[in-house]
């Protein structure tokens, strides 16, 4: 688990991915400290798997640990993801 | 029998069935409060089991215990003060690690608990194999499967919270943070304890860890002379961990409360294929599509109104017949010398007529509840949100501001309480601010009688297949007013007062579910109880006030003798016919009536203030009940009965009140009654709860603005009208 943030893949804007991809989660641009821990408890820490359900006309529908949650718009854009 | 007491929490993730289950526990015994200095709704309840009666506490859903939200903090200073005797967390079993997250804070918090596996039923039709016992036992926590609609499990549930209640949580164990972290945690877990708490000292020391100002503050007030050194400690520790892990403390705790979550799961629960949202993402291919969604999203807002219109409309016609039916009687009962007495124009010009005006909508009320009900339970809210982000984008809200302003279609208050949601104040004040003008059911009996009045039904066909009223798209039309004005105000505040960027979106979309007609029945009636309540109060007693200022002072004996003389006059003579009399009688009626009106209190203040009115189109009568409706919006209507009532013969054939109308007024005048009630200043529910939660200037600003754009609105299109027309 240690070796997650060192990862030396690309990451990329999950505004960049394709409805069914599988991607990792990899950090929020510019996010505050509270954005960050929500989105740990909410299952969206660093290394999380997510799927990419669904992408509407701005956010996104994402799976993470077997729940969906949807990401607006300003949020696909800012947050970072690795390409499996 | 032994009168013990005890007093169970009912914790869980929203959408986890929680109410469900309270309801099932509870019965019909429940009371709706709120939790002290806050607007979080409170429901407590009771009952019996075995010999114990037990109090029972439904706490706010939560997915956490952190304070981002009031709920959380609400749900956490509850456990932290009342100290319940037991807590039951209930657990969407068909979704375990995620509601799981909550059971390990309250593991950590050390609490009585018990863990109640829910919606059993879709666990194990999806192919989960959950082994209770043993998680059970990996957990140190009991375990009970309910099924919460069917009641399945309650009574055990009850046994196992029996058992466990107001017992030291000994064997219940809680994540391990590992190596490079208990340790120093352990550290400031001592520190905690010698310092300041002997109890719950490990979840301070995590919370202190995890920078949670709510902590800091609570520990401030317990030992204020040590917090420092504590808060010290932690940032220390909390800069170590940093540094070893490459993560804030908090992540890294969240991380490895889910991996122990993980590890419970991986080795008692078997799962044949992944299929919670099988069907749900089938569902929502069709419904969350980017070119469809919208679209679809519309039609469904426009079948909730068509369908509360022409199932609602009958009733509503038939409960004003019964109305009539009863004020007749009640009238009877003073035969013909009852034209003069007080207290019958008290009960039938202003109650009968007052009250009944705004009871008799009670059927469309229920409908459209029952449909926001429908839209919530089954889960389409949450994609309504999805759906809509990126138009409330365009004017610097999000998605999520959406819900309220959805529920604000029902009534606004709550709809200003779902604003919690919302993260940052700049959206909330933004979403409080525009919420009036979705347009509340309150709003619904004005409409009503006004289309009724002057636009009658006229049923057409679209597609050659559905029928389509007149009325509900006129009722469309003004609740896209509504929305319309709500998208350019938003953005005049937040391009003005509430400026700053857009605030992150991210919500959890819970798996669409066939709601319950229980479920259903229950939600629609809590708040079809609050409306019926509202018109036998606070309506009550204004309408007995307007009654009175419309009662007195009266007409003194040398004009009604005019009247009278009038009559004499008409009735002698002898070469008109018979209608013809009975037509003139009736306009000197009218115009007896008109003069006692005038003369009496409401009249004077209506005419005071009438110029101000004119340039809307509106007379004095409307211009009362238009004040009359910052009480509450339906009192316009019962207003505008008791007006038309009061001064009317006892004996006369009362038509109903849409007629007299019609008689008056003309559909412009009509139209622009719905457009100033739309958009005029909230009511005083409204205000109240805006100045709780949002501050009075705020309020202010929103009685303000709402009322001139109000104002200005309906005099452009009175003016321009009646040039036209
Ligand atoms: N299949 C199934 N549905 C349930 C169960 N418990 C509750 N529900 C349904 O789940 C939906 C959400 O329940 P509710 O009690 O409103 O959830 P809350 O948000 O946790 O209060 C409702 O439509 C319930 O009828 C259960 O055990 N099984």
């Amino acid at each position: 688990m240690n070796d997650r943030n060192n990862n030396s893949l690309p990451t990329i804007p999950l505004a960049m991915t394709l409805v069914g991809q599988t991607v990792t989660f990899a950090g929020v641009r510019n996010a505050g400290r509270g954005l960050t821990h929500r989105l740990a408890e909410m299952g969206l820490a660093p290394g999380e798997n997510l799927e990419i359900i669904n992408r509407g006309p701005g956010p996104f529908i994402v799976s993470v640990k077997g729940s969906r949650f949807v990401l607006g718009r300003g949020m696909v854009h800012r947050i970072l993801v690795r390409p499996e | 029998m032994k009168d013990k007491r005890l007093t169970i929490a009912l914790a869980g993730n929203p959408n986890s069935g929680k109410t469900t289950v309270f309801n099932a526990i509870t019965g019909a015994r429940q009371h709706v409060g709120n939790y002290p200095g806050v607007t979080v709704e409170k429901k407590t309840g009771s009952t019996t089991h075995g010999d114990v009666r037990l109090d029972v506490v439904d706490l706010p859903g939560t997915y956490s215990l952190t304070a981002y939200s009031i709920e959380e903090v609400v749900t956490r200073n509850f456990l932290l003060d009342e100290k319940p005797d037991v807590v039951v967390d209930i657990v969407d079993s068909s979704n375990l690690e995620r509601n799981l997250y909550l059971a390990t804070q309250l593991m950590e918090l050390g609490v009585p608990l018990v863990l109640a596996f829910n919606m059993s039923d879709v666990a194990a039709s999806r192919g989960y194999n959950i082994d209770e016992e043993k998680l059970s036992e990996l957990l140190g926590v009991p375990i009970v499967n309910t099924v919460g609609h069917k009641g399945k499990g309650i009574s055990e549930l009850l046994d196992a919270a029996l058992v466990v209640a107001g017992k030291t949580a000994s064997k219940q164990r809680y994540p391990n943070y590992g190596g490079e972290i208990e340790p120093h945690l352990l550290q400031l877990t001592e520190l905690v304890e010698q310092k300041c708490s002997r109890q719950r000292s490990r979840w301070f020391a995590i919370k202190l860890l995890e920078n949670d100002a709510e902590t800091i503050k609570r520990l401030g007030q317990v030992c204020p002379e040590h917090i420092e050194e504590l808060t010290l400690e932690a940032e220390r520790i909390r800069k170590h961990i940093e540094s070893v892990c490459g993560d804030a403390a908090e992540i890294i705790f969240a991380d490895r409360r889910y991996g122990f979550i993980s590890g419970a799961c991986t080795e008692a629960v078997t799962q044949s294929v992944e299929r919670r949202h099988e069907r749900s993402d089938k569902i929502d291919a069709v419904m969350t599509n980017r070119y469809l969604g919208l679209p679809i999203f519309a039609i469904l807002m426009f079948l909730v109104f068509q369908l509360t219109f022409s199932v609602g409309n009958p009733v509503v016609d038939a409960f004003d017949g019964w109305k009539g039916d009863l004020a007749g009687a009640v009238s009877g009962l003073w035969g013909e010398s009852g034209a003069d007495s007080v207290l019958r124009s008290l009960l039938v010009d202003g109650i009968i007529e007052g009250v009944g005006a705004v009871m008799v909508f009670t059927p469309l009320i229920m409908l459209l509840f029952l449909a926001i009900a429908f839209l919530e339970d089954s889960g389409y809210m949450a994609r309504a949100a999805f759906v809509i982000d990126r138009l409330m984008h365009k004017i610097g809200l999000h998605g999520k501001s959406f819900i309220p302003m959805l529920i604000g279609f029902g009534c606004t208050v709550p709809g200003i309480m779902a604003t919690r949601t919302l993260e940052t104040r700049r959206d909330r004040i933004t979403t409080i601010l525009v919420l009036p003008l979705m347009s509340c059911g309150a709003r619904m009996p004005i409409y009503v009688l006004i289309l009724g009045a002057f636009f009658p039904e006229r049923v057409f066909k679209v597609l050659g297949i559905y029928n389509v009223t007149n009325q509900a798209l006129w009722l469309f039309a003004i609740y896209a007013i509504g929305i319309a004005l709500a998208i350019v105000c938003a953005k005049i505040f937040r391009a003005t007062l509430l400026k700053g960027e857009a605030t992150p979106f991210v919500m959890e979309l819970p798996p669409y579910r066939m709601p319950t007609i229980k479920g259903l029945a229950i939600h629609m009636w809590e708040r079809t109880w609050l409306y019926i309540k509202k018109a036998g109060t606070i309506i009550l007693a204004i309408v007995v006030v307007l009654w009175a200022l419309a009662y007195w002072p009266k007409l003194g004996e040398e004009k009604l003798g005019v009247f009278e003389q009038q009559r004499a006059v008409v009735q002698a003579e002898k070469q008109a016919d018979a209608e013809q009399i009975a037509e003139r009688l009736e306009e000197i009626d009218n115009a007896e009536h008109e003069a006692k009106l005038e003369h009496s209190a409401i009249g004077r203040v209506g005419k005071t203030i009438a110029p101000v009115f004119r340039p809307c189109g509106f007379d004095w009568k409307i211009s009362t009940a238009t004040i009359g409706a910052f009480a509450a919006k339906e009192v316009f209507v019962g207003q505008m009965g008791v007006i038309y009532s009061v001064g009317e013969e006892a004996d006369e054939e009362s038509e109903p009140l849409r007629e007299k109308l019609a008689a008056k007024y003309t559909p412009l005048i009509g139209f622009c009654i719905m457009l100033f009630s739309l958009i005029s200043m909230p009511c005083m529910v409204t205000v109240a709860v805006t100045v709780r939660e949002a501050g009075w200037r705020w309020a202010l600003l929103q009685v303000g603005y709402l009322t001139v754009l109000a104002w200005v609105l309906t005099t452009i299109v009175y003016q321009v009208g009646s040039r036209l027309v």
